[in-house]
């Protein structure tokens, strides 16, 4: 630079700052398509609609699952036994306490809406396996129980729920 | 070390090249008359078996993909028709599935050559961790071409991988789900996969340009970890490395082909010849053996945001070894002690592997537990105690002495490079 003085700013160390922060300003702002393209797009996001799933030939005891959102929904026609086994358990013991009443929507304890994707690292657990009856994940060995929470293994949290309500007694709308 | 160019272009041409573009000159003074020390064994020559190998993938892969659809409905059968019916196609997918596990072998030789002989301690701290990128960076290569063939394998470890970033606290779920494109792996994870895939590996020539710039910046390490001092410590790349190296890439090739033409899928696992199916997990989930030491470590801490913290420190500790071992001697000969607990580390290391392989339960879960604490010991406990209390044996004045043993040195078997 062909400033003379060191001390006190020039008009021109103005400009060159000035122009400095817009070209910085710029290169960033340039960072945001590049970013944003990576998430989803809009087909994915319409795909991603709410869909209808009638219970009515769900058997007792029997685990459906269907895809909402590419993910894999439970659902759970639980027996008397497994209502009661999911319903009788000290809160306190649990890493994530939650009251299976929270779990499922009212007056329909035996549909029991489940994402089935393990909090740990996004394995499909598997129905009816490991200690609880519930829900046993074989990529690390974590256990949910009949509410589908977590009992033990590496897994944080309990099986999320989807956003879901009942249309009808037999229907519900996942979504 | 690499002096100035001691190239004499011969012909009209040379000569009008190199006043213009010297190339020839630079490839005569880095591999030609470049000095290495003349007690090089063959450990040092696992880094031009990995350019080879970089070179192999690159060309495999350059030509997998003219045969390649990336889509979830086709890039299995895309696999399978380059299996059955593209020409040679089984053979370059085979050198190619086979390549990355050399590749890593080869690395991981290397890296613990480093190890044993203090080759990560000033001057050549960076040359270290450049190296250590060049790990992360071939890491990420692998699990993504791993995804490719969209087999159950290639669908779940996809998912597990990606999922490691959803323990973030507060942004975790968001990455994940921009990471994938989607709201689940699918059709955009692939694409992207793909094209990173292809990047990468040129990202990796890259970085190893910057990798032999700094080694020819610093020089050679040797087995005495004692710098060269005069001319009879060193001898001329060409013919005396450039032999050697040939001898054992020869050597490793034929290991290379032994996989590929005798037991292809041996490393592989039979579930990736399912195809991808997003609603059933395979029972037993284990990355490919060169991840399985990370896996074991990840696997062994009961929380998921501290495994996952475990298992990226365990390479990233990597990068501060030049710091965190203390010791003023390089090279493991003459440190007695270490050299015992450099093969512990080796053990410990294998140990994890195998572990990583096994399911997570009872007592491989408890001797994960035990391996991991030993690896992180290692690097934050042992490597700056010992250079501290270790006591080194006496190191030879020159390399020329070690490799006479004290005698007179009787002028040096090889000629000496050339003054310049
Ligand atoms: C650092 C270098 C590289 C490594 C470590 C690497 C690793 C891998 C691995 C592990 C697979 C899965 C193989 C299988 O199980 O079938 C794969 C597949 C693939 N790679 Fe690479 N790769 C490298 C470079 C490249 C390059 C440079 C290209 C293209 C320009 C490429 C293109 C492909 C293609 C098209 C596939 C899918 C076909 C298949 O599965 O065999 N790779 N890569
Ligand atoms: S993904 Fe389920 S335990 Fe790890």
């Amino acid at each position: 630079m062909t400033t003379m003085s060191s001390a006190g700013h020039t008009r021109r160390d103005f400009l060159y700052v000035a122009t400095g922060a817009v070209a910085a300003t710029g290169a960033a702002a340039t960072l945001i398509p590049l970013i944003a393209q990576m998430n989803p797009d809009a087909s994915t996001i319409a795909a991603g609609a709410p869909i209808e799933v009638d219970l009515g030939p769900i058997a007792e005891g029997q685990v459906i699952k269907v895809f909402w959102r590419g993910k894999p929904i439970f659902i759970n026609h639980r027996t008397k036994k497994q209502i009661e086994e999911a319903q009788n358990v000290n809160l306190a013991s649990l890493p994530d306490p939650q009251p299976d009443s929270a779990r499922v929507k009212e007056g329909h304890a035996q549909w029991q809406v489940l994402i089935g994707i393990c909090t740990h690292l996004g394995c499909i657990p598997i129905a009816h396996q490991g200690t609880y009856d519930g829900y046993f994940c074989p990529c690390h060995g974590s256990v949910y129980d009949t509410s589908g929470r977590i009992r033990s293994g590496p897994a944080p949290l309990n099986l999320l729920l989807p956003p879901y309500e009942f249309v009808s007694d037999t229907r519900i709308q996942i979504g | 070390m690499s002096g100035h160019s001691l190239y004499q272009p011969q012909s009209p041409f040379m000569k009008w090249m190199e006043r213009r573009l010297p190339i020839a000159g630079l490839i005569h003074s880095s591999f030609v008359v470049y000095p290495t020390p003349r007690n090089l064994n063959y450990w040092w020559t696992f880094g031009g078996i990995l350019t080879f190998m970089l070179g192999v993938q690159i060309i495999t892969g350059i030509v997998l993909a003219m045969h390649y659809t990336p889509h979830v409905d086709y890039a299995f059968n895309s696999v399978e028709h380059i299996m059955r019916d593209v020409n040679y196609g089984w053979l370059l997918r085979y050198l190619h599935a086979n390549g990355a596990a050399m590749f890593f072998l080869a690395a991981y030789v290397h890296m613990f050559r480093g190890m044993y002989y203090g080759s990560y301690k000033e001057p050549r701290e960076v040359l270290w961790i450049l190296g250590v990128i060049l790990l992360l960076l071939i890491i990420a290569t692998g699990f993504m071409g791993y995804v490719l063939p969209w087999g159950q394998m290639s669908f779940w470890a996809a998912t597990v991988i990606t999922n490691l970033f959803s323990a973030i606290p507060l942004v975790g779920e968001p990455i994940v789900s921009w990471l994938w494109g989607g709201y689940a792996v699918g059709n955009p994870t692939l694409n992207r996969f793909y094209s990173l895939h292809y990047l990468l590996p040129f990202v990796i020539a890259g970085v190893v340009v910057l990798h032999i710039w700094a080694l020819h910046v610093a020089g050679q390490n040797n087995p005495t970890g004692v710098e060269p001092r005069r001319d009879t410590d060193t001898v001329p790349f060409t013919p005396y490395a450039t032999i050697k190296d040939s001898f054992l890439m020869i050597v490793f090739c034929i290991l290379f082909a032994w996989f590929v033409f005798y037991m292809p899928n041996y490393l592989g696992h039979a579930d990736n010849y399912i195809p991808a199916n997003p609603a059933v997990t395979p029972t037993h989930i284990v990355p490919e053996w060169y991840y399985l030491p990370f896996y074991a470590i990840l696997r062994a801490i009961p929380n998921k945001l501290m495994g996952v913290v475990a298992l990226g420190a365990s390479i990233v500790i990597l990068a501060f070894l030049p710091w965190l071992d203390t010791s003023k001697v390089r090279s493991a000969r003459y440190r007695p002690l270490y050299r015992q607990f450099f093969w512990v580390f080796v053990v410990v290391c294998v140990g994890l592997g195998w572990l990583g392989s096994k399911p997570a339960e009872g007592g491989y879960v408890i001797a994960a537990r035990i391996l991991t604490l030993y690896y992180f010991a290692h690097f934050l406990i042992v490597l700056p105690l010992l250079g501290l209390f270790e006591k080194t044996k006496p190191l030879p004045n020159s390399i020329t002495e070690s490799v006479l043993h004290g005698d007179v040195p009787l002028g040096a078997s090889a000629p000496p490079p050339v003054k310049t």
